[in-house]
């Protein structure tokens, strides 16, 4: 049962009628527009900044030290203290780079990323755009990244950014395959690639349970190749410092290098959204088979709650692994996906469609 | 509503064509080429088509540009290393060009009027009735089509893996 | 909302990045010298250009994605209607993988799946 208290249509339809009864038509449409975009941007700055303080904390709390803690309570000021440093820092030209791209390159890389948040569900009727086929448009969107990367790499005309940008180009097509077959193997499951459809079909049961062990081996290798996209560690050769010094950002600085920074913290919450639609239900409640009064108080749990948590916990987990793992070889990591993660796919691929066929999940 | 869109799109995809032809960099000319897709991307969604609108962005902007890309890394291709054109090629292009301007001319000119499709189903383009389709009455070609990639992934090893001891 | 979203997010996106820059513009001091602007290397001049010819080892792991990229839109449409066209729409898909995983068989046998 989902409860009608938490249906965000009904809060937008309020707001919409609201609207409607004091403006003329296109004036409504101007307004919402406005307001959506607000919303996105604010989103945007909050989420980038949790982000980065978690990631802080959590790296502090693995080697055993306190992290930020100077500003403001818990050093929750810090963050918003590191941007408005980055706001008075100086971007820098250099004088080597092809001006054009190079100044191109971070709106590539930002309006891509936050294009990619329109179809993702953050709650009950709580999504921009509930296109038919959501699934394959983030990943189409979000494929168009590395081509940012690969221009700013190159722009800066900096040997350090050419190795990294080329580094992570091949990195992340690579592993964009094994995350793709992942999706689709969900995509087979629930019989649709709409972001509400998949939701929902998830209600009686969320399809990393469902679904058993073909889904958890999806699931391992869809984290596996979403950290490797997201070029962080034990996959961050891109940027390894202590051999490119900062890949292929290398020669941004400023607000140029703060938006490389927010996109790839954008993204990541993106792909972490992702895995939490697809594996962990996105926004449905837990419930356990007949415990009805237990699933009734899940079902009061707001459910953009329960997707922000469910997201905040495969973040963690990714968080988790550049503290466990030491860094790959571009051989070990080539090989990781091209014979290893891919056959593995694909053949739980055809098992989980077989499954599908023969209803062996629950 | 949707005409202007429809004219912002064509204006862009071919103002962003023409950028692809003259701009003198390879990568610029990468960038335009990238834009032009994504224009082309918005005229599929126009019509309602949007697993194909998505598939272009995928294949053609995504990996064909990256390759693209990669490709110009490779050959180590920049503004400088532009061969320069002959005034004799550009006399040639330009004969070329104009006899193929002189046929769609021609072709188009045998047209009276441009009617539109009736009762067209517009939800054709949707992503269920294509996978029902491709599986009903297409199944040859798309068993054609894996051999076809075949093909494909072994003549790129043969060629990119040609001489291995002279690397 | 549709597309109109899109091209919201779009705006947003560009005009974000855009307002972030005009504002750092604004506030943030700016000294050039040609030292500053020379490219971040380890302090000395840099030697020979960066723009330099790359390995072919990125180009050929950049085709085979694209071989299997196409496959992964090929797989889309079965995907969604899997359950509907039942076990002969599923012997095709094993074929069709079968034969992609040919190739692979062969691209790795050949050594173009080993880095250098």
């Amino acid at each position: 049962m989902i409860l009608s208290i938490y249906n965000f249509t009904l809060l937008t339809d309020k707001i919409h009628s609201f609207l409607s009864a004091h403006m003329s038509e296109e004036f409504v449409l101007t307004t919402e527009l406005v307001l959506i975009g607000l919303l996105i941007v604010t989103f945007v700055a909050v989420l980038a900044m949790v982000l980065i303080y978690t990631e802080r904390k959590v790296a502090a709390y693995m080697q055993l030290r306190e992290g930020p803690n100077r500003v403001g309570i818990y050093g929750t000021g810090q963050v918003v203290a590191d941007v408005l440093k980055l706001v008075l820092k100086e971007g820098i030209t250099p004088n080597g780079a092809d001006k054009l791209m190079f100044n191109l390159a971070p709106y590539i890389v930002l309006s891509t990323c936050i294009m990619a948040l329109a179809p993702i569900a953050f709650g009950n009727g709580l999504v921009l755009w509930d296109l038919n086929i959501g699934v394959l448009y983030i990943t189409s969107i979000t494929s168009l990244g590395v081509i940012g990367i690969l221009i700013a790499g190159w722009s800066s005309n900096n040997k350090y950014s050419m190795l990294g940008a080329m580094r992570s180009g091949a990195q992340i097509v690579s592993y964009e395959l094994s995350a793709g077959l992942c999706i689709i193997s969900i995509v087979v499951l629930a019989g649709s690639m709409q972001m509400s459809e998949i939701v929902n079909s998830q209600a009686d049961g969320w399809w990393i349970f469902k679904g058993h062990l073909p889904v958890i081996v999806a699931f391992i290798i869809f984290i596996i190749a979403a950290t490797a996209e997201l070029n962080r560690a034990p996959f961050d050769l891109a940027e390894a410092e202590s051999e490119l010094t900062a890949g292929f950002h290398t020669e941004y600085s400023g607000m140029k290098f703060a938006m490389f920074f927010l996109a790839e913290y954008i993204n990541m919450f993106v792909l972490c959204a992702m895995a939490a639609t697809l594996f962990l239900g996105g926004w449905m409640p837990f419930h356990i088979g007949h415990w009805t009064t237990f699933n009734n108080v899940m079902d009061y749990i707001p459910s953009p709650l329960w997707f922000l948590g469910k997201t905040f916990f495969i973040i963690f987990i990714i968080m988790w692994f550049r503290w466990t793992f030491p860094r790959l070889r571009v051989d070990q990591l080539l090989d990781l996906e091209w014979k290893y993660l891919l056959p593995i796919s694909m053949i739980n691929l055809l098992m989980i469609a077989l499954m599908n066929i023969l209803g062996w999940h629950f | 509503m949707i005409a202007s869109v429809f004219y912002f799109l064509s204006f862009v995809s071919i103002f962003f064509a023409v950028m692809v032809v003259v701009s003198k960099n390879p990568v610029h000319s990468v960038l335009y080429l990238i834009l032009t897709f994504f224009s082309i991307a918005g005229h599929y969604l126009l019509l309602n088509a949007q697993f194909l609108a998505l598939v272009h962005i995928v294949v053609y902007a995504g990996a064909i540009m990256v390759l693209f890309l990669f490709v110009i890394m490779l050959l180590n291709l920049n503004a400088a290393t532009e061969p320069v054109k002959s005034s004799l090629m550009k006399f040639a292009g330009a004969i070329a060009g104009g006899s193929l301007m002189l046929v769609l001319i021609a072709v188009l000119s045998k047209i009276n009027s441009i009617q539109p499709a009736h009762e067209v189903n517009t939800q054709i383009g949707l992503i269920k009735n294509l996978g029902k389709i491709l599986f009903t009455e297409y199944n040859l070609p798309f068993e054609v089509a894996s051999i076809l990639f075949l093909v494909a992934m072994i003549g790129t090893v043969i060629l990119a893996k040609k001489n291995p001891h002279t690397s | 909302m549709g597309n109109v979203s899109l091209i919201v997010l779009m705006a947003c996106g560009i005009g974000f990045c855009g307002l972030a820059q005009l504002v750092s513009k604004l506030i943030a001091p700016s000294s050039k010298n040609l030292q500053k602007l020379q490219a971040y290397e380890c302090g000395v001049p840099t030697i020979g250009a960066s723009w330099i010819q790359f390995n072919v080892g990125y180009y050929l792991f950049a085709l085979i994605f694209l071989v299997f990229d196409v496959e992964l839109m090929f797989l889309f449409p079965w995907a969604v209607v899997n359950k509907e066209m039942g076990i002969t729409a599923f012997i095709e898909i094993v074929v069709f993988i079968f034969i992609l995983f040919l190739g692979l068989l062969y691209a790795w046998k050949k050594g173009a799946l080993k880095w250098m």
